[in-house]
């Protein structure tokens, strides 16, 4: 039994990767990832196309060697216990998926059989998780005749039958519209709710934040910074305030009122002036009430407020002086100066 | 995670043979139920019997049949048992290319991370297709019949169908080999037309080889498919057996002890 480290809270980790490294040819898929999942929480890798976040995921779940390092999930090491790793885990992601000529009853019914249920059991577990990821009505039909949100509700069923302590969830909503995207989240929250430790792999800050409670950001197979959302948050330089004014006229005194507040997260106060809106970065909700505080004073009417959160090449610019998977040379030494943390 | 159920759970790390066989029984209803929502894959099974029965019986059996003396009748004699041989390497293809598709669908990933040997994945897309290929010879004597086959008797048409599925497993080892490297169903299609075409018509299957240039019988005297020909022509026709048989069953498990377990420890270290 392989155990490498046990958590400084005293719970256990449910993963643990340590110096994790695979080259394709001349390509750094991962090189070195250090990782740490609490039993019970989401571990959100924050990262873009070709970071490494699929490569770490699919060695984690035994589908691929790594070249060096080690890894154990609910206990069971990567490379010694594939089989008994593959038992306790959950796999969603680009591209494990369901068989799309099968009937979404037929899938769940099989997944069932091969992680050994008897015959009764997979059938009222395939009823079960139809029911509960609202699939029942179309339980009958080929998965290829599934919409987007569909199917990947029916991954999420498919991932959960052998009832996982490690799941994981490779860009589980990468390609769906919003709404779609909102109800993905809503069912992945509930499975949280069960007591699954998750380890989720996004490109949207947005998701992570939604889903996640710590945060590993991931560039080109390195780990580039790591720890709570919030605390991250407030690194990247927290939400921007998009303010638009009633009058288009008030643009200029509305920013210029904004202005003389003084605050300067991230970057400072500007004006979108193609889109009437006057953008705000702050840290608090101090600094949030400030803003309305001093609109309100100036006596002028607004619109509408929006806060946004920072978005991917955000986070990578205010972490690494660059956009994400952007070799670092590109970015001129000044602006590297200028988003500095 | 107590210390205790970590060690009940490390003790199933090895799969009981019942647990094979749920495993290769799951994924054979699988590949059944593909069958049901797409009927028309079986259209290969069903119309390639007809279609080069009619075509080599009609076609060709006139002019090949009196050269061997017995005019169109004979040639059907001839034939038909080749025929046997040649549906059981073509039909043996389907097992690479539905390979190589479920690869780029992404199912088989899911497979591969859940808890099942490897070998079930593979020995239930070579149950159904040997499932595929007696339906398919049974449409073949169908047709046979039609066009005047005689069966004289049942017990050596039955072993000739034995025989070539035997052979026809050991085959579907190579074209799983092909649909795990290969990048997609088409190349594996392609490359399995380049290996299948030589084979099957450098062989006896059509035609008698003593008409053919020395070097060429030399090869048909090897290959496999003419044995098998020759073979299942002596278990349903008559005449001399033993040696084919012998040659075509050694053929197979060389084919196999070589294919099988490359080709599973190419699909286990697949990335």
């Amino acid at each position: 039994m392989t155990r490498i480290d046990k958590n400084s809270s005293g719970g256990e980790n449910a993963v643990t990767v340590r110096g994790m490294v695979k080259h394709y040819g001349e390509t750094k898929a991962l090189d070195g990832v250090d990782l740490d999942v609490r039993e019970g929480t989401v571990m959100g890798v924050l990262g873009p196309n070709g970071a490494g976040k699929t490569t770490l995921v699919r060695i984690l779940s035994t589908l691929l060697s790594p070249d060096a390092g080690q890894a154990t999930v609910a206990g069971y090491d990567v490379l010694r216990q594939p089989r008994q790793l593959r038992r306790v885990i959950g796999l969603t992601g680009q591209y494990a998926s369901v068989d799309e000529k099968l009937p979404g009853w037929e899938n769940l019914y099989m997944i069932g059989r091969l992680l050994d249920l008897p015959r009764k059991d997979a059938r009222a577990r395939a009823d079960e998780l139809l029911e509960r990821f609202s699939l029942t009505d179309a339980a009958k039909r080929p998965a290829s005749t599934y919409s987007g949100g569909m199917r990947r509700r029916l991954d999420l069923a498919a991932s959960m039958i052998g009832r996982p302590q490690v799941l994981f969830l490779d860009e589980p909503t990468t390609g769906l519209d919003p709404r779609t995207r909102n109800e993905v989240w809503d069912e992945v929250k509930a499975m949280v709710g069960d007591g699954v430790t998750v380890l989720l792999t996004t490109q949207y800050m947005e998701e992570a934040e939604q889903l996640a409670s710590e945060l590993t950001v991931v560039d080109r197979g390195k780990v580039i910074a790591g720890g709570g959302i919030e605390e991250l948050k407030a690194k990247v330089g927290g939400r921007t305030l998009r303010v638009r004014p009633a009058d288009p006229v008030q643009l200029r005194p509305l920013a210029a009122a904004l202005d003389e507040l003084g605050i300067t997260g991230l970057a400072t106060t500007t004006v979108d002036a193609d889109s009437g809106t006057v953008l705000v970065p702050v840290l608090s909700d101090e600094q949030l009430t400030a803003v309305v505080s001093a609109v309100t004073a100036r006596g002028i009417t607004l619109s509408s407020i929006t806060t946004e959160l920072p978005s991917l090449d955000e986070v990578f610019l205010s972490l690494t002086g660059h956009r994400a998977g952007a070799p670092q040379d590109t970015v001129p030494a000044d602006t590297r100066e200028e988003v500095a943390v | 995670m107590s210390a205790a159920t970590v060690t009940a759970t490390a003790s199933d790390a090895r799969i009981p043979l019942r647990g094979h066989l749920r495993h290769t029984g799951a994924l054979i209803r699988r590949n059944l139920l593909w069958i049901r929502q797409d009927p028309e894959s079986m259209f290969d099974a069903l119309l390639m019997p007809v279609v080069f029965t009619l075509l080599f019986v009609y076609v060709f059996g006139g002019s090949i049949g009196l050269a061997l003396g017995g005019g169109q009748d004979g040639y059907v004699q001839y034939v038909i048992p080749g025929m046997i041989a040649m549906m059981s390497m073509t039909l043996s293809q389907g097992v690479g290319t539905g390979f190589s598709q479920d690869f780029n669908s992404g199912v088989m990933d899911r497979f591969r991370s859940l808890p099942i040997g490897r070998g079930s994945v593979l020995f239930a897309k070579i149950t159904v297709e040997l499932l595929r290929m007696l339906f398919a010879t049974t449409v073949l004597m169908i047709v046979a019949v039609l066009v005047g086959f005689h069966i004289h008797h049942w017990g050596g048409l039955l072993a000739a169908v034995g025989l070539s599925a035997v052979f026809a497993s050991s085959i579907m080892w190579v074209f799983l080999t092909l649909g795990v490297i290969l990048k997609n169903a088409q190349s594996v299609q392609a490359m399995g037309f380049l290996v299948l075409f030589p084979l099957q018509f450098g062989s006896s299957i059509f035609a008698p080889t003593n008409s053919m240039p020395g070097w060429l019988q030399t090869f048909t005297d090897y290959n496999p498919l003419s044995t098998l020909a020759d073979a299942a022509r002596g278990l349903m026709v008559g005449g001399p057996v033993a040696h084919d048989l012998w040659v075509t069953l050694g053929w197979s498990v060389a084919i196999t002890a070589i294919a099988a377990p490359y080709a599973i420890h190419k699909f286990r270290t697949k990335s």
